[in-house]
């Protein structure tokens, strides 16, 4: 038991292998615990969903919950795109859906009952795929309805003439950036929390194994530390899944009304 | 000195930089809330900007995080 006092906290980040599948090209595919829980939250997104669907007049709780979270993504994109907004809805909600339910399965106190949750959203892959496609669909939006006027929102409104070699070159790299931003934050986000939470949690750990005394001494404050994180890490889950349909709603905004 | 040594020191310079993201979050929050008690009525429609704001601050702070992460996994 002694030999086992390192604690490490990115162990938790490892994707695990858990049967193998098919090759492809001379690669191998798996199923692995990314895939699992990714089916697992589009599985409780879809009873979720189906439990708020039965359309009573006067609506019971689950429903009242379903229409809050359809209603806070439509009049959020209502907000930043206007009526043209009602055809993406359905992309922008899916995503903030899933990045929520991912974000949350990750933070779930599964660990009594010994599940091991894994959140995917803690991989740049995952959120690096889910970044180029919003921002794959607000190319194709852009380059759809206003063809190579689309460049023009390069320019903004009121650019002095002698500044025309400066402005579109910033405006192109922040613009090139925001995928890559996109994902980062994401990323960035879950992995610095559950790191945080993994390193109070070995302290705890660390402290009992040394001496009862410094059990106490420093669990106690650890353990009070790690309530106020969790509670921390549930608001970011919920910020980052908002902040990353947010800002997809403000880029399609860009891409439809140019200005 | 070898290079180890030098990202690992260049790991905790690049940390500093967190704790600056904090001061700017709480820039973006408290002149929120501080607008917000002139004028509450107005609040609850720029709600949306605040996030924004918020969101942009957080990024900035974590790209500074994200250097520490990379010279740390180099050297360890």
């Amino acid at each position: 038991m002694a030999d086992q006092g390192k604690v490490d906290p990115m162990h938790q980040f490892e994707v695990q292998k858990m049967f193998d599948m098919f090759h492809v090209g001379g690669h191998e595919v798996a199923f692995t615990t990314s895939a699992m829980w990714m089916i697992v939250a589009g599985l409780l997104l879809w009873v979720f969903m189906i439990g708020g669907m039965k359309r009573q007049l006067v609506p019971g709780r689950w429903q009242v919950a379903v229409e809050g979270f359809t209603g806070f993504i439509s009049s959020m994109m209502n907000a930043n795109i206007g009526p043209e907004g009602r055809k993406y809805t359905p992309y922008v909600f899916s995503l903030f859906m899933f990045i929520l339910m991912l974000n949350l399965i990750g933070l779930a106190p599964l660990g009594l009952f010994g599940v091991h949750p894994f959140t995917v959203t803690s991989h740049f892959t995952i959120t690096g795929f889910l970044a180029i496609l919003s921002f794959a669909i607000v190319l194709i939006v852009g380059f759809w309805r206003h063809g190579l006027h689309f460049f023009s929102l390069f320019v903004p409104h009121g650019t002095p003439w002698w500044l025309l070699w400066l402005i579109p070159v910033i405006e192109l790299v922040s613009f090139m950036v925001r995928p890559f931003s996109l994902a980062l934050r994401l990323f960035v986000a879950m992995t610095a929390g559950h790191v945080l939470m993994k390193v109070f949690a070995s302290f705890i750990i660390d402290g009992l194994a040394a001496s009862p005394a410094i059990g106490i001494g420093v669990g106690i404050p650890s353990m009070a530390l790690m309530v106020g994180i969790s509670g921390l890490e549930l608001l970011v889950a919920g910020i980052q899944a908002y902040v990353f349909a947010l800002l997809t709603s403000l880029y399609l905004n860009d891409a439809i009304n140019l200005h | 000195m070898d290079v180890q040594a030098a990202s690992l020191i260049g790991a905790g310079l690049a940390a500093i930089g967190a704790g600056m993201a904090a001061i700017g979050v709480g820039n973006v929050f408290g002149s929120f809330l501080e607008s917000a008690l002139r004028n509450p009525a107005a609040a609850d429609g720029q709600q949306g900007r605040l996030f924004i704001g918020f969101a942009a601050a957080e990024l900035l702070g974590l790209l500074s995080f994200l250097i520490a992460i990379l010279l740390y996994l180099k050297a360890a």
